[in-house]
């Protein structure tokens, strides 16, 4: 069976960016006819939408932001965010150190700069971790059916079941508990698996509906008619239809890992103190908070920010996905 | 829905077996020696270590270790911590505070985000949605450890409007704050879910019928929209008081308030590993329950929704 069969079954592939390569992306903006043409799939359409939503940019710009800042922290700030000196202990922000200094004399401007990079980096790598193996099983149990989606869903209520902050807590400080000294990556490495672990249910359970729902629509049954194989069906098929819930929820996620992350180390089971991260400069400004408040306003006003545009990106890209909302 | 609901129970058991074996593994078989600090400065006396060894048979294989735990708590024997307190005294002791704090914030997220839900529902785009959409926006984004913090800070100890921690025995007016922080997330989201749900039921054909009838928009409103818009609504709020239940450890530690969270947040950093795991079952059962209770209590709401 043939490429071009398969692709006129399937009218949403258009929406992967990589199958349109035959025109140019531009052709079908300046006239409203060229754009008529050629069928828009689920994600193109979302991405149309997208494009005029002032929403989108915005929470996409601080989202840039955030992201150089946590690559090339350095473009911001020259200071040594681990260095200390006492005789500046606690001093209120000044133009020397725009933001203060913490208890041990250190700048918290570049504190703040430098934390991006863990928070960021561990919600990111969590958020993709925990789609890639919730779509993957949900996928599967959803495709299969029968005992292995039985068998696939019970696992998933077992990790369900655990309460995600105390289930966080109870894994983290068996392996991260106070006394324990790990290198910087392996601190990061651990809550970035203990997140995985207690968030890949939710992701399963929605790929698995979404699956559920589609499996048996007409452009499937045509496909499965023309001989193609279970492979093709999911990958070419089955997947670009059901990635919308799932996408929605990962955008959201990364904001809220980035909170969780914070709530982890304030309670001293995630990231410590050689790594830099706004959760941990929280959680050591918090005994101080009478007599030097801006210690905690700042890095909570970044985490505040940053868990924002995500939330906010999410809400664009659930209201340009989410056909009720047109 | 009989068939449905024994069901249901039925799967529930290997999901509670399933948890709470993950939860004692976690807790017990990781490597180390259990006793390590647990008698002071100086190692424990022979005669203690052996009378918990016996106890908690942690000369077997920690399978066997689970079924024997597993046995004694199907007898309602939940264990004792190290120093021979009863792990069911603790409970006993922190769990109603808990359940007040739960109630407090179930209330506020209810009352304040259903009406917020409802109004912004019917007249969207005004400036009233406008402001409920950006504040519900901030209220999702500031983690509650962040938000209890300033509001501690700001009205405990600036303004000296509350007390700053929730006092002896946890009167209910103490809780206010602490159950707004709770329960602001949730609030946020529960203002959003009806917003949405009223807004599309809206425009569908019972209440044009219901307006052509000539009935009254406070009971077109009142009872037709309302009935049909909370079923999401409810089911939510019902999952969120599972999740509640299941301890609020950060609000609890910052208004320094006696519950199950702190309990077991105390236990795990003291190594109380019984104590943890005791805990931890309870708090599951709660969970997978209230779970249970919402998936029948949408079944009863919703006349369109029929289990086989």
């Amino acid at each position: 069976m043939s490429d071009p069969t398969a692709a006129m079954v399937t009218a949403p592939q258009a929406a992967e960016p990589g199958v349109v390569t035959d025109t140019p992306p531009d052709a079908g903006r300046p006239g409203e006819g060229a754009s008529k043409d050629k069928p828009r799939g689920l994600l193109g359409d979302a991405w149309y939408d997208l494009r005029r939503k002032p929403l989108f940019w915005i929470s996409a710009a601080f989202i840039l932001f955030f992201v150089i800042m946590a690559a090339f922290p350095w473009l911001f700030t020259q200071t040594d965010p681990n260095f200390a000196e006492l005789s500046r202990s606690r001093q209120g922000p000044s133009a020397d150190a725009w933001f203060g200094t913490d208890i041990q004399g250190r700048d918290i401007y570049a504190r703040v700069i430098y934390g991006s990079r863990a928070s960021i980096l561990v919600a990111v790598a969590a958020t993709i971790g925990t789609v890639l193996i919730g779509a993957t099983v949900g996928v599967i149990a959803g495709f299969r059916g029968g005992w292995i989606d039985q068998l696939l869903s019970r696992i998933g209520d077992v990790f369900f079941g655990l309460p995600f902050v105390l289930g966080a807590i109870v894994i983290l400080s068996q392996f991260n508990g106070p006394g324990t000294h790990r290198g910087e990556w392996a601190i990061m490495g651990l809550v970035i698996a203990v997140l995985i672990i207690l968030a890949w249910p939710v992701s399963m359970r929605i790929m698995r509906s979404t699956v559920l729902a589609t499996k048996n629509a007409d452009y499937i049954l045509a496909a499965r008619a023309l001989g193609a194989s279970n492979t093709r069906i999911i990958f070419r098929h089955l997947i670009p239809n059901c990635l919308a819930p799932v996408l929605v929820y990962a955008t959201i996620l990364v904001g809220a890992f980035i909170s969780t992350e914070a709530a982890l180390s304030y309670l001293g089971v995630g990231l410590q103190t050689p790594v830099v991260s706004w959760g941990v400069m929280i959680a050591s400004a918090q005994n101080l908070i009478r007599v030097s408040p801006y210690m905690l306003l700042f890095p909570a006003g970044a985490l505040v920010l940053a868990v924002l545009s995500f939330v906010m990106l999410g809400e664009a890209v659930r209201e340009a996905l989410d056909p009720k909302m047109r | 829905m009989g068939r449905y609901v024994l069901r249901r129970l039925l799967q529930l058991i290997p999901v509670f077996f399933g948890t709470t074996l993950l939860i004692y593994w976690l807790v017990w078989a990781v490597p180390g020696d259990p006793f390590a600090g647990k008698c002071g400065e100086r190692p424990c006396s022979p005669g203690f270590i052996a009378t918990m060894t016996e106890k908690y048979h942690l000369d077997d294989p920690w399978p066997v270790q689970y079924v024997h735990y597993m046995a004694n708590l199907l007898t309602g024997d939940f264990g004792e911590t190290f120093g021979q307190r009863p792990i069911s005294d603790i409970i006993i002791q922190a769990y109603p505070n808990t359940l007040k704090l739960a109630t407090v914030a179930l209330t506020i997220e209810a009352l304040i985000g259903l009406t917020a839900g409802v109004v912004t529902g019917l007249r969207r785009n005004g400036f009233l949605d406008n402001l409920v959409l950006i504040s519900t926006l901030f209220l999702l984004a500031i983690p509650v450890f962040v938000l209890g913090f300033v509001l501690q800070f700001l009205l405990g100890v600036q303004l000296g409007i509350i007390e700053p921690t929730v006092r002896d025995g946890a009167p209910w007016a103490d809780l206010i704050v602490p159950g707004f922080v709770l329960g602001s997330g949730s609030m946020a989201y529960v203002a959003r879910l009806t917003r949405t749900s009223i807004a599309e039921n809206r425009r569908a054909d019972y209440v044009r019928t219901a307006i052509a009838k000539g009935l009254p928009m406070r009971r077109v409103v009142g009872v037709h929209l309302l009935r049909n818009s909370l079923i999401p609504v409810i089911t939510f709020l019902g999952t969120d008081l599972g999740s509640l239940m299941s301890g609020a450890i950060i609000t609890e530690g910052i208004f320094r308030i006696n519950g199950i969270g702190g309990a077991v947040y105390r236990a795990i950093t003291t190594k109380e590993s019984a104590t943890v795991v005791g805990i931890v079952v309870v708090l599951v059962m709660v969970y997978l329950l209230m779970n249970l209770l919402v998936d029948l209590l949408y079944a009863a709401l919703d006349p369109r929704i029929r289990y086989e």
